[in-house]
């Protein structure tokens, strides 16, 4: 296995006319090839400005970014186009993020022609073909507009336009928040067949927690911008160190009706991340807080290949 | 054309107006429900138990249509159940399945002009179906209340939400001064979280949670005996949606309130319910207990349900969606509205009535094949 994408301190902070907003604040991860690393966290923590950071629609304003060992972090033209070619992203609403007047066929044949590789009618429409035999969308579809397809369908197609370019790398918006259930499996079972069959690279952003354990290899948990805990995704669940990531997996409602869960209760509101003080972000809702956590708080690994940034997770959970 | 003589046909075999051999002095007699018997039976109508004075709403045969352009959406077709004081109801289905229709058939707020509501809705001895608007004025907010899905939309936008709350609480206590009904409110939005120095914000002021709570706020303030929740915590992050959901049990316990919950999210249900009733294209295909529901699932489609969630499934392990999309509600299919989509359907399936099999305890279901389907599972090792 090979680091796909290595993120340094990466920073992606926002002006505002009350100081600056820390979004993204110094996050480093890594993706390994053909894993699904899955980021959690409530809305507002900065899990969908960091996708968007990763694949360059929105520029870093500090740290550094690598693509196959390759620094990209401020790219030139040329290599950006490049780079969207090994690095594509589906959003949360298809509907919104598909052209209303484009029909399956145009909105999957714009990224085919842009990438110059197909240009001749017959290879172009080969291609389209296939792309909708991968993503399971019938040929009777082909001159269809968004509005006649249903939500399962509309996010067929929005993943069809990201794998036309045939990318490594694959950054999910909450690709599954707005379909239903029976749907949602459907699209599941879609991104993990593709994954296997091309060997992808994920990065699922969501907040459904039940998803993420289901699909991601890694988990990372965010907290107003900064990465609190990141471990494999069974351990996680499992045994969660950062009292951020115990309290946010005891929120999530079981279908197990003989095992209710222990619920941890959070206090307060969320922190502003306009001009943040420098300590633990998640100090004012935690219980265990003490003096030691009004310094910045570093990325530990407890355990192996499970990192925390704590100042407390090794003595609250009987770590020597 | 067929379309209209369908219709046609459901409307011959139930009746109109007022119900047939009814009069007060029987209620007397019988209880309220006493005559639930005379009625037709649709999907699971008339077939719950329970119908005593601890029941707060029975809803009986409830079907609910819309126009929309020459189209004719049926959208609830012949729905039944009780709910009983301080008790939860879950009602659990995809989009288009019709679960928001019934609560705000519920409500009567649905648009009069293009939508058609049949069958009675009891709640305390008033038949709000035929009841009038001045009568539902006095049981909306007070006695029963509701809790939208989008906090956007059902927020007032040009006003601060004290006012949005405080004219809840005032429309329902006539005379009450200005500043008392705002106390009220503040206490309210506090026992939801929101500070006082933040009730005279706009709601675009408010992150999408903290509207949310605000419409939490709206609904509770005047303690109602019957609360619908439509999807309450859709938008929500779990932390914010564990604090909800919270709020809802403490009212229920404080004022013994009942609760119909609609969801698609099964992780919740098994936490806020007693009852769960799965919805399929307008109607109950099947209800009972949690326990019932959760630990021995009959329908193909709520089997099918349980099969799509990630939270049933060990990691790696593939989830088994069910195929194919949910019938336009303009154009259900005839016989069972699951058989183009089930996969344990037959001919037999296609056409007719489904039977509502009683399976013991509180525990119902409506398909053809029950026994059937349990045989193939149990032999493919699944049941």
């Amino acid at each position: 296995m090979s680091t796909l994408i290595e993120l340094q301190e990466l920073e992606r902070y926002f002006k505002t006319p009350k100081g600056q907003l820390h979004a993204v604040d110094k996050i480093s991860m890594k993706f390994e090839q053909g894993t699904t690393m899955g980021v959690v966290g409530e809305s507002g923590c900065g899990k969908s400005t960091l996708a968007r950071t990763i694949i360059h629609l929105q520029e870093p304003t500090g740290g550094k970014m690598f693509f196959e060992g390759e620094d990209m972090t401020h790219p030139n033209k040329a290599m950006i186009k490049r780079l969207r070619n090994h690095m594509q992203i589906i959003f949360q609403d298809p509907y919104m993020t598909l052209n209303p007047r484009y029909t399956v066929e145009d909105t999957l044949k714009e990224p085919l022609v842009l990438s110059g590789k197909y240009t001749k009618g017959e290879s172009l429409n080969k291609e389209i073909r296939r792309l909708m035999d991968m993503i399971g969308i019938s040929g009777r579809l082909r001159m269809s507009y968004p509005h006649e397809l249903s939500g399962g369908r509309r996010q067929r197609v929005g993943i069809g336009r990201a794998l036309a370019m045939d990318p490594k790398f694959i950054a999910c918006d909450e690709p599954v928040a707005s379909l239903d259930v029976s749907i949602q499996a459907q699209i599941i079972n879609l991104l993990q067949d593709l994954q296997k069959d091309f060997g992808l690279t994920y990065m699922f952003v969501t907040h459904d927690m039940s998803v993420v354990r289901f699909i991601s290899h890694d988990i990372s948990v965010m907290y107003l911008g900064q990465l609190v805990e990141t471990s494999p995704s069974q351990e996680l669940f499992e045994r969660p160190l950062h009292p951020y990531s115990k309290a946010l997996l005891s929120a999530i409602p079981t279908t197990d009706i003989d095992k209710p869960r222990e619920r941890i209760r959070l206090k307060g509101e969320l922190m502003s991340p306009i001009n943040p003080k420098p300590g633990c972000r998640f100090l004012p809702r935690c219980e265990y807080a003490t003096e030691a956590c009004q310094q910045p708080q570093k990325l530990e690994e407890l355990l192996p290949g499970h990192f925390v940034a704590c100042c407390r997770a090794r003595q609250l959970n009987n770590l020597s | 054309m067929e379309k209209l003589e369908k219709e046609k046909t459901w409307k011959e075999d139930r009746h109109d107006g007022p119900p047939r051999g009814w009069d007060k002095n029987k209620e007397k007699k019988e209880g309220k429900h006493g005559r639930r018997d005379h009625h037709h039976k649709h999907g699971l109508s008339g077939e719950i138990p329970g119908a005593d004075p601890g029941t707060i709403l029975s809803v009986r045969d409830l079907w609910v249509e819309y126009t929309s352009g020459t189209q004719l959406i049926k959208a609830v077709n012949g729905v039944s159940f009780d709910i009983k004081r301080g008790e939860s109801l879950g009602l659990v289905g995809e989009s288009g399945c019709g679960k928001s229709t019934i609560a705000k058939a519920l409500l009567k707020i649905l648009p009069e002009i293009s939508s058609r509501i049949r069958g009675e809705m009891w709640y305390e001895g008033v038949e709000m179906a035929a009841a009038s608007e001045e009568q539902m004025l006095k049981i909306r907010g007070e006695e029963i209340s509701m809790i939208f899905q989008d906090p956007m939309t059902a927020l007032n936008p040009v006003k601060r939400v004290i006012d949005q709350v405080s004219a809840v609480v005032r429309l329902h206590n006539p005379g009450m001064p200005k500043t008392k009904a705002e106390r009220i409110s503040i206490d309210m939005l506090k026992e939801v979280g929101i500070g006082e120095e933040r009730v005279r914000d706009y709601p675009h002021q408010f992150s999408g949670g903290m509207q949310q709570r605000v419409e939490v706020a709206i609904g509770l303030s005047c303690k109602p005996k019957l609360l619908l929740a439509d999807e309450p915590t859709t938008a929500l992050d779990v932390t914010i949606q564990a604090q909800v959901l919270d709020m809802m049990r403490t009212l229920m316990h404080e004022k013994n309130t009942a609760l119909l919950l609609i969801t698609h999210n099964l992780g919740i249900v098994a936490e806020m319910c007693d009852y769960v009733a799965v919805l399929y294209g307008g109607e109950i295909v099947e209800y009972g207990s949690k326990r019932e529901v959760f630990k021995d699932p009959r329908h193909p489609y709520t089997i099918g349900l349980f099969g799509a969630i990630p939270d049933m499934h060990g990691q790696g392990e593939r989830l088994q969606p069910i195929e194919g999309v949910m019938p336009e509600p303009s154009d259900l299919p005839d016989g069972c509205k699951f058989h183009t989509r089930c996969p344990y359907a037959t001919d037999e399936c296609k056409s007719g009535t489904m039977p509502v099999v009683d399976l013991g305890g509180t525990h119902r279901c409506q398909c053809c094949r029950l026994d059937e389907v349990k045989a193939i599972r149990e032999k493919e090792g699944k049941a």
